[in-house]
């Protein structure tokens, strides 16, 4: 029988040191009001907001979760029956329009909602569930010296990238994989209208050398000289132009499309009081400044916008009319309308 | 065969006479039987926990409506008019079938030559083969793109050809299944009877008949699950297509589109149910070719030693060379990429990507995180495996629970990471799920990180013990030595290199796992597969490539541990392999 102890007792052991080390792994740490804040926010904006908010309110501590916007979109969704998040600050506003859909969000109104321009808040009910921070808009990345070698122009306008110079030098975002590609074709829709857009994009599918995954990935990859011009959004080139990338970042001349980002409160949060305190910081003239340091168009009215180091200029009046309830309620319908029309491509030119 | 009949053991020539008789008596379980069996019901409700009931609650989506309610089938009937869809299906198959035969052909050459040649540096090479599993998915993609992209340094190679589509793909595919396929191969090549082969020699059979009529059959089973699990890695691999794919859509870049494009669950998860497909076909076949497969390493069996042959040595150090520098050249370009400022127009050299605290969050904390979840995996996943397929394949009766099981430790390989991590998250956070507190807690990324890497180490364990004759316990049991003390003793000792490889399979995949526990971590679990992912994605490519690399280094410094133990074990549990 010695030999069936010792075995039971290694067995045993094993189990007891493996439950141990999980369970010693899995305490976490206990302190003041503790916010789990979910975000798509740049990793380098994080801790600086956090410094922030935490200096303004010493009793609560911000734990971050932060992804990809698809990623975090699809966890939040995926989570709705058992909400982990007690506050979504800095993910794009048609994410938490999304959320709001399915019911997920708490109303507030923050402090200072009337210094908040009617563009980057919910007008149309007297509850407002999210309220947008700044505005991130459609742009082009253009590699200068790729542009050069091959003798193609930077191109300032959309209509640009219907000439034949640019054939299989465009990079864009897939809009069934990336908000940002469906943003522009949203835009596109809303400022040729429904057949102008389409017959754009039909001349421009011509042009196109791949369409990608993400909505950065254009620009990365044009700064990278994989591609002349990407498709893409400002954020990213800027920041590839000041790490000294060949990239100029164009916005082009009939109008960009754009989203914002925004805060909301999850319903059903266990921290309440302590979400509404940073609703009402994520809305206030000091966080702004904040956001400031990235982005150029900002939802406060009293807060003088600069703009950012190698920004593009004039961002805010290029800036769309853009309907989010339109695109909302017309997304599953124009992506199998893309899908039918550029999805099944069976090889890259 | 007929050789192998000749040594066949009488027992199982008596199992076989038996089968044909209509099974009136049945042998009583005996008090082993029966631990055993407990054995495989605990196990049993691991899976369920780990694989059925997640894969459930995800799955069940396919026929619900936004709101939840069942409506049939309507979900699949909408993805099949997809226009996309067939040319994905087409698409998907070819990508799958050519990686296959390439994985494999190269493969079967390299653990032939690393296990029944006499060429030099055989430990050398083996190390190298491990290089595409030590690498998050991240660093291939990007090497590829330096080396054959549009500013690539080896562009010419392509004539023209561009590397975003199927090029790519299929460059890519063979890189990551290589050492998948290796582990099995040389578990199945490494054990090997002398006296077959000298049968063969006294019997005048040319080296051709040899290789076809000895060599090939024993290690069958070994080929035949290789590859079934390159086919299933590549079918539902969206890892690679994503970066490299251009437009050539696959079925697993589909499941990307609905899930984190257009947060589709109900659509992902018809995707998902269609790309399991493969391992159903497999486990049957599995089953099949199982049936015939007899233990070559009999009680009485001698180990092959290799003898020296000039020309087939020679043509294995040529083929080992040239696979290596293939995929040597991939992690070089990766770590070149990671010490320069900015690909391809600032190629000064800088160690500041290796700062990952200057970005302010993370940093080494994820790292740490990382090594201690690649820890844990590795400790209780092989145990839990070792065990389980040492219960699948020994223990008598109680078939249907055995196949049961083996059916959900194939189960994994077909559940692309996104798949799994999603159905985590709705079975273990469901607010009635007794078990929802380890949800964003080291556990459940450590649960789920075995339950996605299963099935390679199971066959892998299943490949050792398979060559381990049955004899073994026949003997112990008429000797009334208890089976476990037989498993302690004679088993482990056997399959110890088999063992450890399966740990070290475990740490590395645990250091570079992503798309499954993308869904599950918290700030407090985050790990550095993740953080080189989030680099790469907000534009530090550079950076990305230095967090790749430390998880690459990481897991070469433990296997180069690793190889000096194995040394020391080897003399010491392999010793009767020597004459």
């Amino acid at each position: 029988m010695t030999s069936t102890h010792q075995f039971l007792r290694r067995l045993g052991g094993l189990t007891l040191g493996a439950v141990t080390a999980l369970t010693v792994l899995s305490a976490g740490a206990q302190a003041e009001t503790v916010l789990k804040v979910y975000t798509a926010l740049e990793e380098e904006q994080m801790p600086v907001y956090k410094a922030a908010f935490e200096k303004a309110n010493p009793d609560i501590k911000i734990e971050w979760q932060r992804d990809s916007t698809g990623v975090i979109t699809a966890r939040l969704l995926a989570e709705k029956d058992n909400r982990q998040a007690d506050i979504v600050w800095g993910l794009a506003a048609t994410s938490l329009m999304l959320l709001d859909k399915q019911g997920m969000l708490e109303p507030y109104k923050p402090q200072g909602f009337d210094q908040i321009k009617d563009l980057f808040k919910d007008t149309r009910t007297d509850k407002p569930t999210w309220v947008g921070m700044d505005a991130w808009a459609g742009a082009l990345c253009y590699n200068t010296v790729e542009g050069e070698k091959a003798g193609v122009t930077k191109p300032e306008s959309w209509a640009d990238l219907l000439k034949p110079e640019y054939k299989g030098h465009i990079a864009m975002p897939n809009p069934g994989s990336s908000g940002t590609g469906f943003l522009d074709v949203a835009a596109w829709l809303q400022m040729m209208g429904e057949k102008g857009g389409w017959d754009y994009m039909d001349k421009l599918h011509e042009n196109i050398a791949a369409y990608l995954h993400s909505g950065s990935k254009p620009c990365k990859a044009a700064a990278a000289g994989e591609y002349i011009v990407g498709i893409s959004f400002a954020y990213p080139g800027v920041q590839l132009k000041n790490q000294g990338a060949p990239v100029e970042v164009i916005l082009p001349k009939e109008g960009i499309g754009w989203d914002m980002e925004a805060t909301g409160i999850m319903k059903g949060t266990k921290n309440l009081e302590a979400a509404k305190k940073l609703a009402d910081f994520a809305a206030s003239a000091d966080a702004n400044k904040l956001y400031n340091d990235s982005y150029q168009v900002l939802a406060r009215k009293d807060v003088e916008a600069k703009v950012p180091e190698n920004y593009p200029a004039d961002e805010a009046n290029k800036l769309i009319k853009n309907d989010f309830y339109w695109a909302a309620d017309h997304r599953d319908t124009i992506l199998a309308e893309w899908q039918k029309r550029y999805g099944s491509k069976d090889a890259p030119k | 065969m007929a050789e192998i009949t000749m040594t066949a053991p009488r027992a199982r020539q008596a199992e076989m006479a038996e089968g044909k008789k209509p099974p009136i008596i049945r042998p009583k379980a005996s008090g082993d039987d029966l631990i055993m069996r407990g054995c495989l019901v605990v196990v049993g409700v691991f899976f369920l926990v780990t694989v059925v009931l997640p894969l459930y609650a995800l799955l069940k989506k396919s026929v619900e409506d936004a709101n939840g309610g069942f409506i049939g089938l309507a979900n699949f009937a909408a993805y099949f008019q997809d226009p996309a869809l067939t040319q994905s299906l087409q698409n998907t198959v070819s990508m799958a079938v050519i990686s296959t035969i390439l994985t494999l052909s190269l493969a079967f050459g390299y653990a032939y030559a690393l296990t029944r040649s006499c060429m030099p540096a055989r430990g050398l090479f083996k190390a190298i083969a491990l290089i595409p599993l030590l690498a998050p998915s991240l660093l291939p993609g990007l090497a590829l793109v330096y080396l054959f992209g549009n500013q690539g340094v080896l562009k010419s190679l392509l004539f023209g050809e561009t590397i975003y589509g199927p090029i790519g793909i299929i460059i890519g595919e063979v890189f990551f299944a290589f050492p998948h396929a290796l582990m099995i191969l040389v578990t199945a090549l490494s054990m090997a009877d002398q006296r077959l082969y000298e049968a063969a020699d006294a019997l005048r059979a040319k080296p051709m008949k040899t290789f076809f009529s000895v060599t090939l059959p024993g290690c069958r089973y070994g080929l035949i699950s290789a590859a079934f699990v390159i086919f299933t890695l590549v079918f539902t691999d969206f890892g690679v297509p994503k970066v490299i794919g251009g437009e050539y859509n696959v079925l697993a870049t589909d499941v990307y589109r609905q899930v984190i494009g257009q947060f589709n669950f109900h659509m992902g998860a018809v995707v998902g149910l269609i790309l399991m497909l493969p391992a159903v076909v497999s486990f049957f076949v599995d089953r099949l070719v199982q049936r015939k497969q007899v233990a070559l390493l009999t009680a009485r069996a001698v180990p092959l030693t290799p003898k020296p042959r000039t020309l087939i040595d020679g043509f294995c150090l040529v083929l080992c060379l040239v696979v290596s520098m293939f995929l040597l050249a991939i992690l070089g370009m990766a770590a070149f990429g990671s010490f320069i400022k900015f690909w391809p127009y600032n190629l000064t050299l800088t160690l500041s990507k290796y700062d990952f605290g200057a970005l302010g969050t993370g940093g080494w904390g994820d790292y740490f995180n990382s090594l201690r979840m690649a820890a844990l995996v590795a400790v209780i996943g092989t145990t839990i495996v070792f065990v389980n397929a040492y219960m699948v394949e020994k223990s008598n009766g109680f078939r249907w629970g055995r196949n049961l099981i083996h059916f959900f430790a194939m189960v994994p390989l077909a559940v692309p990471g996104i798949v799994l991590g999603l159905a985590y998250i709705f079975f273990f956070n469901a607010p009635n799920n007794p078990l929802n507190f380890i949800y964003t807690t080291m556990t459940i990324l450590v649960v789920n990180t075995i339950t996605h890497f299963y099935t390679v180490c199971h066959l892998t364990a299943l490949t050792a013990l398979k060559q381990v004759d049955a004899e073994f316990e026949a003997v112990s049991a008429s000797l009334k030595v208890p089976f476990y003390k037989t498993f302690w003793r004679v088993t482990v000792p056997v399959c110890l290199p088999a063992i450890v490889d399966i740990g070290i399979y475990y740490f590395v995949n645990a250091m570079t796992t992503v798309s499954a526990v993308i869904f599950l971590y918290s700030s407090e679990t985050k790990l550095m597969s993740i953080s080189a992912l989030n680099t790469e994605d907000a534009g530090n490519t550079a950076q990305a490539c230095a967090m790749g690399m430390t998880i690459v280094a990481t897991s070469a410094i433990l296997r180069g541990i690793q190889a000096l133990l194995a040394k020391r074990l080897q003399r010491r549990s392999q010793a009767w392999r020597t004459r």
